[in-house]
């Protein structure tokens, strides 16, 4: 199967590699983790998302074993890892220093995992060889790690990792120490490796692009709990709550009630739910920008005047201000738009998600 | 669990060893010249262990308390001698390009890693009688005739300051280095002389580095008895001079504990006033 | 502070003075140690006689040797002690007051140190010797190391050690690959630096010493007591060029070894 194609409810259901239970640690008042539950499937690409202080370095940290877990259980394939020391977990971790070591080249540093294993040096050195082929850098064996750039740094702490053959690679922010423009080419590489060594991969990131660009699965994160876990596509269109919308994409949320099957916003009453459902009660409202239709004439939902208009290259941005709304409505268009600064307007959409909770 | 107990045997394997060391040959001698205090003299040298209070009330007999005083004194002349010269001079070094400041600041360490008994040899000879320090006075016309330089408070003073000088100029070079010069030419854009840029911009930022010097330079002096017995010519008598001689000859050994103890106990209050001032100052920064 | 482009302009005139005072003693001493005569205030010509009779020694040579064999030996000790100490303590401790402990030998006046160490010799009835002068030179030797090993690991990433605990090392070899490497310039740095502050030390020395064990700064101590003469120029010559090496040495050595 291809990472393009997979889906988590196609056919047979995958195997299951890794299992979180009820995981929970503490760091004097904060809970870092609390009761977290996961399940992660052979060759999958996982993501553990959320902002800073979240939980998510916490749970990678606890499953390489540098973290003990208060509570709970951290299975692969159904063994205990967590009366494992870190060297003996089938599991390696990227850093996100990428923690090469500086008084050791290149080579030295991907062997080095591999001699701890006591294979042969005619072995070592094939595999060490393999692995530099494998990521591109074939001719800076020789290198300190002082002496590469940034994204040759982290292709060796990649390298390194997965020349050992993990049956869990966990990557802490693997891009966040590079340049923008090559993080684009790195999101793609990480892919392409995971597709060729065919190892489950469990990323962290704050980067919501990131997140979604590469996982085929996400797990957001907030205060130490889960959130949601669903594929990229699910958590955009059906976001479990508050958080999860806002944090994936952009939206624009609408504070009010939901009642017999219609929203009705505290300042503007009655809206277009667009078919959203859930139980009757406080709930907000989410649209999404692209799906906000700018009509010239008073008829739409919502009516508002033209605060600024963005031009984004591929689409334009237009800001409409709402006479009892704090902050304005934001609106995307593909391409150019005629409206101007000033211009009233009205606003209507099509698709719209209900949401009851802030958090979990 | 098991990770756990693996933690404990780290610890134990890299502090046990350090630790166990320690508490035989530092913590157990400090804490037996502590006892020493309450103890009564033995006749040839140690202690007998019998109470005896009399060490604390001799402490404070007029001839003790002078010798105190002006070991306080001598220390504290040492110290803001030592700021009057290191000061200009870390500043000076700060000026310089970048490759030369680390020749001055090796140049101004290297005297430090000289045998400290062979510099101060260097002072008796400067300072003698027939010395070349007198030769150059009385060369220049600035004195008519020799003046005994050595054996003198003044001498002491000088051998101090040449000693420790060094301990002073690191840390406020330290310190001066870190100083963005855009504040001072902010100070000066806004109206203020160079003195008041120095006086109220300049002096409180280095003051901790300023502080950290002086007690460099004022812990080893008070307790100093090699440079009074060599350059003060048994004159100038500090308290660690009485020190030792409780200890290697009047075999005195609690009322040496006594002595030592009100070392230590200045110097404590010398810390507190440290830990003081370096609070302030930086809760200023973080305010500002 | 950032490089200036005016000159140090009147700031040359502390430079000179501090550098005068600092050196004029010296270069005294060194220029009379050639002198002929047995003065040391007045020129009689230039000689090495002084040199010879430095050479000739035997009391110095001995104490030299005492020296050398008490600093090379409390430098192993406190190097070795203080390694340890200072990776327990960044690695395995959150005690500040343990931290602190560990380096206050260091800052300990000499002085109490030495009466300490007097009084407990006596009390446990150990002869003293240069044995007990060595043991005495480890303990505050310890605490510098302690000092120097500890900032340097402050500033190690301590995601090294994790990943090498991560790709399978235990936590022996996890020491002596990942971390005794990375500490290795503090180490040597630390190691010089106890084994110059042992030659040159003289107080807690004098007080622990055996009635017959000499180190170096007592003999000089003795010598410098009984009274000027040129000899004491030619051996501080000596020790200033020695000193002079050493700084020069270390600096290149840390220099180097952190570069590589």
């Amino acid at each position: 199967m291809t990472t393009d194609t997979w889906l988590p409810d196609v056919a047979a259901p995958p195997r299951t590699l890794l299992d979180v239970v009820d995981v929970s640690r503490r760091f004097g008042d904060v809970a870092a983790l609390d009761s977290v539950s996961l399940t992660i499937a052979e060759n999958e690409f996982f993501a553990l998302l959320g902002p800073s202080g979240c939980g998510k370095t916490t749970l990678l940290r606890s499953i390489a074993g540098f973290e003990q877990p208060d509570s709970g259980a951290i299975l692969l394939g159904g063994e205990d890892l967590l009366g494992m020391p870190p060297n003996r977990r089938p599991v390696n971790l990227m850093f996100q220093s990428y923690a090469l070591f500086p008084h050791m080249t290149v080579e030295r540093n991907i062997a080095y995992g591999l001699e701890r294993e006591g294979l042969p040096g005619v072995q070592v050195r094939r595999r060490v060889g393999e692995v530099l082929e494998t990521v591109g850098l074939p001719e800076l064996a020789k290198r300190r790690p002082k002496q590469l750039s940034g994204g040759q740094r982290q292709r060796v702490a990649l390298a390194r990792a997965i020349v050992k053959r993990p049956r869990l690679l966990l990557l802490d922010e693997p891009l966040s120490a590079l340049d923008r423009k090559v993080r684009g080419d790195m999101q793609l590489e990480l892919k392409r490796l995971q597709h060729e060594v065919g190892i489950t991969f469990v990323v962290v990131t704050h980067d919501q692009d990131e997140a979604i660009s590469m996982a085929d699965r996400i797990a957001v994160m907030a205060q130490g709990r889960v959130q949601q876990i669903a594929t990229p596509l699910d958590l955009y269109r059906r976001p479990a709550n508050l958080f999860v919308a806002d944090f994936i994409g952009t939206s624009n949320v609408l504070g009010g009630r939901l009642e017999g099957g219609s929203f009705h916003s505290d300042e503007l009453g009655a809206l277009p739910t667009a078919g959203a459902t859930g139980p009757a009660g406080p709930a907000h409202l989410v649209v999404r920008p692209e799906h906000v239709r700018l009509l010239p004439e008073p008829d739409g939902a919502v009516r508002g005047e033209v605060v600024d208009v963005q031009f984004k290259g591929g689409s334009s941005h237009v800001v409409v201000g709402v006479a009892g709304l704090a902050r304005p409505f934001l609106v995307s268009v593909s391409g150019e738009t005629t409206v101007r600064r000033g211009q009233p307007v009205s606003l209507d959409w099509s698709t719209a998600v209900v949401v009851a909770d802030e958090l979990v | 669990m098991r990770t756990r107990r693996r933690s404990a045997t780290a610890r134990l394997v890299l502090l046990g060893p350090g630790l166990a060391f320690y508490a035989v040959f530092v913590a157990a001698p400090l804490l037996l010249v502590l006892a020493y205090m309450f103890a009564t003299r033995g006749r040839f040298g140690g202690v007998e262990w019998t109470l005896n209070l009399d060490n604390f009330t001799r402490a404070v007999e007029p001839l003790y308390l002078d010798v105190l005083v002006s070991s306080l004194g001598i220390a504290l002349a040492a110290t803001a001698v030592s700021f009057a010269i290191g000061f200009p001079t870390a500043y000076a070094i700060t000026k310089l390009p970048r490759q030369w400041r680390t020749v001055a600041l090796v140049l101004v360490v290297v005297p430090f890693w000289t045998n400290f008994l062979i510099r101060m040899y260097a002072w008796i000879v400067l300072l003698n009688t027939q010395g070349l320090l007198n030769d150059a006075l009385v060369g220049l016309g600035i004195t008519d005739e020799r003046a005994s330089m050595l054996y003198t408070p003044g001498a002491v003073v000088v051998g101090l300051v040449y000693v420790y000088l060094p301990l002073m100029i690191l840390p406020l070079y330290a310190a001066l280095e870190r100083v963005d010069p855009e504040l001072l030419e902010a100070s000066a854009n806004l109206g203020a002389s160079r003195f008041r840029t120095f006086w109220s911009v300049l002096l409180p930022l280095t003051l901790p580095g300023a502080i950290t010097g002086s007690i460099l330079v004022f812990v080893p002096s008070l307790g100093n008895f090699v440079v009074p017995e060599l350059l003060g010519g048994g004159k100038t008598v500090m308290v660690g001079n009485l020190i030792r001689d409780q200890f290697l000859k009047a075999q005195d050994w609690p009322f040496g504990a006594v002595l030592a103890f009100v070392v230590v106990l200045a110097l404590l209050a010398l810390f507190a006033v440290q830990a003081l001032v370096t609070r302030r100052v930086e809760g200023e920064t973080a305010h500002g | 502070m950032a490089e200036t482009r005016s000159g140090p302009g009147w700031l040359w005139l502390p430079l000179l003075l501090c550098g005068a005072f600092l050196y004029v003693p010296i270069a005294v001493l060194v220029a009379m140690s050639f002198n002929d005569g047995g003065s040391a205030y007045s020129w009689d010509g230039f000689s090495l006689r002084w040199y010879g009779e430095l050479a000739g020694d035997e009391r110095l040579r001995s104490a030299l040797a005492t020296s050398l064999g008490v600093a090379a030996g409390a430098t192993v000790v406190a190097t070795v002690l203080g390694t340890l100490l200072a990776v327990g303590l960044a690695r395995h401790n959150r005690s500040k007051l343990l931290e602190a402990g560990a380096m206050a030998p260091a800052i300990l006046p000499d002085l109490l140190l030495a009466i300490g160490l007097l009084g407990f010799y006596y009390a446990i009835d150990f002869p003293k010797s240069a044995l007990t002068v060595l043991v005495a030179h480890a303990a505050f030797g310890t605490a510098f190391v302690v000092a120097v090993v500890r900032a340097r690991l402050a500033g190690m990433d301590l995601s090294e050690e994790e990943a090498s605990r991560d790709l399978g090392a235990g936590a022996v070899t996890t020491f002596f690959r990942i971390t005794v490497p990375a500490i290795a310039p503090a180490i040597v740095a630390g190691a010089l630096l106890v084994f110059t502050l042992s030659l040159d030390e003289f107080v807690i020395a004098y007080f622990t010493a055996g009635p017959t064990t000499q180190t170096l700064p007592i003999a000089i101590y003795s010598m410098v007591r009984a009274g000027i003469t040129p000899e004491i120029n030619a051996l501080a010559t000596v020790l200033v060029v020695v000193s002079i090496a050493v700084v020069v040495f270390a600096a290149r050595t840390v220099r180097t070894t952190e570069d590589s």
